[in-house]
C-alpha cells in the first residue's frame, strides 16, 4: 500500500506509541487524585506541557489541552466570542477554513454573531486588504487558519497578527496543517491562539492542543470541573497527551530536514504529474506551500473516480478533506479560488508523509497516468478545465 | 497495513500494487467491474445513430451522453460516455447492458431499480447516480421518436 493522504491522518510514530504505554498499562491513575499515584500522572501531564511549550515557544502555562483539532477550534471561536461578548458580535474568517472553524462561525451566526467571510485570490491567499477593510469597531475575533488543509497554501498569518494586534482584536489561528510540518515555532505566529492536533503529526488520535496566550480573554464553552487552567473540563487522556508531545518534540526536531526532503519530493512529483499527463492544474502551486501537499485537478474526470482508480491500485488519496467524502459538493476551498465546478470536482489530494519515498511517487504517476487516461476516455466532457 | 520504510513496509507495497485489493470502498465487486471495464463505451457513428442525447445531474454536476441506433423497434447497438464518480460511471455502463438488444417497449421499462438491482447494490449515497443513466435512455428515445421514426407498433 501506498499512503499518499497525510493530511487526513498520519500513523502513531513508534517513540509516541512507547511514550504513550506507561500510561495505558501501569500509570493510568486520575492526574486529579490526591496520592502518589494521581501526581505520577499529573507529572506526566505536565511534563508533556513542557515538551510542547518549549517546542512552540511559550510558557507550559499557555498549552491547554483538549480532543482534538475541532475541540481546539470550538473552545478558541466560542470561548472568545463568549469571554468578549459585552465588546461586540463581529467575526472575522475566510471562505477557505476547515469545516470546524467553518461551521463553528455558521453555528454563531446562528446565535446573532455577524461573521465576514473573506474571499480568497486565485491562488488561495486570503487578501490583506479585504481582511484590513473587514475590521471594525464592533470585530471582536479574527480566525484565519495557517495551511489550508486541502492545498496547503500558507496564509498570511504573521502579518494578520500584526493587524489585529495594532487594532486591539483576538487573532486564531488553525495550525493543524502546519504544525511540525514547517521549521517554526508556533507561538511566534503573533496569533493569540493557535489549534494543532497530535494525528496529524504522527501522534495519537483524541487529543489537541490550544495555545492561549498569556491575557487573552477566553471563557470555557463545557461546564464541568477545573482542568486545563479551568478551560477545558474533563479528565486528562494521559496517554494520548504524552504521546502527543513525544509526537510534537520529533515533528519539531525533524521539521527542517523532514520539510526539505518533502519539498523536493513533492515538486519533483508535480513536474513528473505534469510531464505524464496532459491538462493538469496545480491549485496553489504559485503561492506559498506546506512542503507534502499537492492539489491536482484532472481535466475532465471526477476526483472520486480517480481516488478509486488509484484505490485499486492500492494508494491511497483522496479529493479534498476527509471530512468532506459524503458531500457531493465541489470543495469550497477551491470554489473560492475561482475554480469552476467541474474543475473542482476532477480535483485531488496528495499529501505526502514521513514514509513516503520517491519510489512510491512514481508508482503513482504511473498509476496516476493510467486511471486518468482510462477515465477520459469514458469521459462525456472534453476540454473543461478552464 | 505497514507504513514505515522497511524492508516488510517495500513488500506490502508491491503485492498491494500487483494484486487490486476488492472490494473497494463500499463498492461491490460488479460494480468496480463496470466502473474499471465500462460495457458500451465511446460513440456511434453518425450514420449508425438514431437517437442521441446529453443529460446532466445538477445536483452533482455529473454529464452522461448516449448513442442509440434502433432497428427493427430494438436497441441494436448503444454507446455512452459519462463524467462523474464511479458510481455514475458503473451505473451507466450496466444501464447500457440492460438496454442492449432490448425493444423500444422493453427498454421504455427499465427503472433505477433495475440498474441497481444488476448491479447488486450500490452504496446508498450514490443511489441517485443510476437515475441519471435512466432519464438518458428515456430521453434518447424520446429523440429517436422525435426523428420521425415510427413509433411501436401497437398491439
Amino acid at each position: 500500500m501506498i499512503y499518499l493522504d497525510h493530511n487526513a491522518t498520519t500513523p502513531l510514530h513508534p517513540r509516541a506509541f512507547e511514550a504513550m504505554l506507561p500510561f495505558l498499562k501501569e500509570l493510568w491513575a486520575n492526574p486529579s487524585s490526591p496520592y502518589r499515584f494521581g501526581s505520577q500522572a499529573k507529572a506526566a501531564v505536565e511534563f508533556g506541557r513542557g515538551q510542547i511549550a518549549n517546542c512552540i515557544g511559550c510558557k507550559p502555562s499557555e498549552v491547554v489541552f483538549c480532543s482534538g483539532g475541532t475541540e481546539s477550534d470550538n473552545l478558541a471561536l466560542r470561548g472568545v466570542v463568549r469571554a468578549l461578548k459585552s465588546k461586540g458580535n463581529h467575526i472575522v474568517t475566510t471562505a477557505i477554513e476547515h469545516p470546524a472553524v467553518l461551521n463553528t462561525c455558521k453555528a454563531l451566526e446562528n446565535e446573532g454573531y455577524r461573521v465576514t467571510y473573506l474571499p480568497v485570490t486565485e491562488e488561495g491567499v486570503v487578501e490583506m486588504a479585504a481582511l484590513r477593510a473587514s475590521l471594525c469597531d464592533g470585530t471582536i475575533l479574527v480566525t484565519v487558519m495557517h495551511a489550508n488543509n486541502e492545498t496547503g497554501v500558507i496564509q498570511p498569518v504573521e502579518e494578520i497578527a500584526t493587524t489585529t494586534r495594532a487594532r486591539g482584536v483576538v487573532f486564531h489561528t488553525d495550525a493543524v496543517q502546519s504544525a511540525g510540518k514547517l521549521d517554526r515555532k508556533l507561538a511566534e505566529l503573533g496569533a493569540d491562539l493557535v489549534t494543532f492536533s497530535g494525528h496529524k503529526l504522527y501522534g495519537p488520535r483524541g487529543v489537541g492542543v490550544l495555545y492561549v496566550r498569556e491575557g487573552t480573554p477566553l471563557a470555557p464553552w463545557m461546564t464541568g470541573g477545573t482542568h486545563e487552567h479551568g478551560l477545558r473540563a474533563g479528565t486528562e487522556n494521559v496517554a494520548a497527551i504524552a504521546g502527543c508531545a513525544e509526537a510534537v518534540t520529533l515533528a519539531f526536531e525533524e521539521a527542517e530536514t523532514e520539510g526539505h526532503r518533502l519539498r523536493s519530493l513533492r515538486d519533483r512529483f508535480e513536474l513528473q504529474v505534469g510531464a505524464a499527463i496532459q491538462a493538469v492544474r496545480f491549485n496553489g502551486s504559485e503561492a506559498q506551500r506546506v512542503p507534502n501537499t499537492s492539489n491536482i485537478s484532472f481535466q475532465d474526470v471526477d476526483g472520486e473516480s480517480v481516488v478509486l482508480g488509484l484505490d485499486v491500485r492500492g494508494i491511497c488519496v483522496s479529493t479534498g478533506s476527509a471530512c468532506s467524502t459524503d458531500d457531493p459538493e465541489p470543495s469550497h476551498v477551491l470554489r473560492a479560488m475561482g475554480l469552476s465546478p467541474r474543475a473542482a470536482q476532477g480535483s485531488v489530494r496528495f499529501s505526502l508523509g514521513r514514509d513516503t519515498c520517491a519510489a512510491d511517487l512514481d508508482a503513482t504517476v504511473s498509476a496516476l497516468k493510467d486511471t486518468v487516461a482510462h477515465l477520459r476516455r469514458v469521459s462525456s466532457i472534453r476540454g473543461d478545465l478552464e | 497495513m505497514n507504513p514505515s520504510p522497511d524492508d516488510s513496509g517495500a513488500n506490502d507495497r508491491n503485492r498491494g500494487l500487483e494484486a487490486p485489493a476488492a472490494p473497494v470502498i463500499s463498492y461491490n465487486e460488479v460494480v468496480l467491474d463496470h466502473f474499471l471495464h465500462p460495457h458500451n463505451v465511446g460513440e456511434l457513428a453518425k450514420a449508425d445513430t438514431d437517437g442521441f442525447v446529453v443529460v446532466g445531474d445538477s445536483s452533482c454536476g455529473d454529464q452522461m451522453k448516449l448513442w442509440i441506433s434502433v432497428r427493427n423497434q430494438r436497441i441494436a447497438k448503444i454507446a455512452f460516455q459519462s463524467f462523474g464518480c464511479p458510481g455514475a460511471i458503473a451505473t451507466s455502463s450496466m444501464l447500457t447492458v440492460l438496454a442492449e438488444g432490448r425493444t423500444i417497449e422493453e427498454a421504455r421499462l427499465i427503472t433505477d431499480d433495475d440498474v441497481v438491482e444488476a448491479l447488486g447494490g450500490i452504496p446508498a449515497k450514490k443511489r441517485h447516480c443510476s437515475l441519471l443513466g435512466v432519464q438518458a435512455l428515456q430521453a434518447v428515445i424520446d429523440d429517436w421518436e422525435k426523428r420521425g421514426r415510427a413509433p411501436p407498433e401497437q398491439p
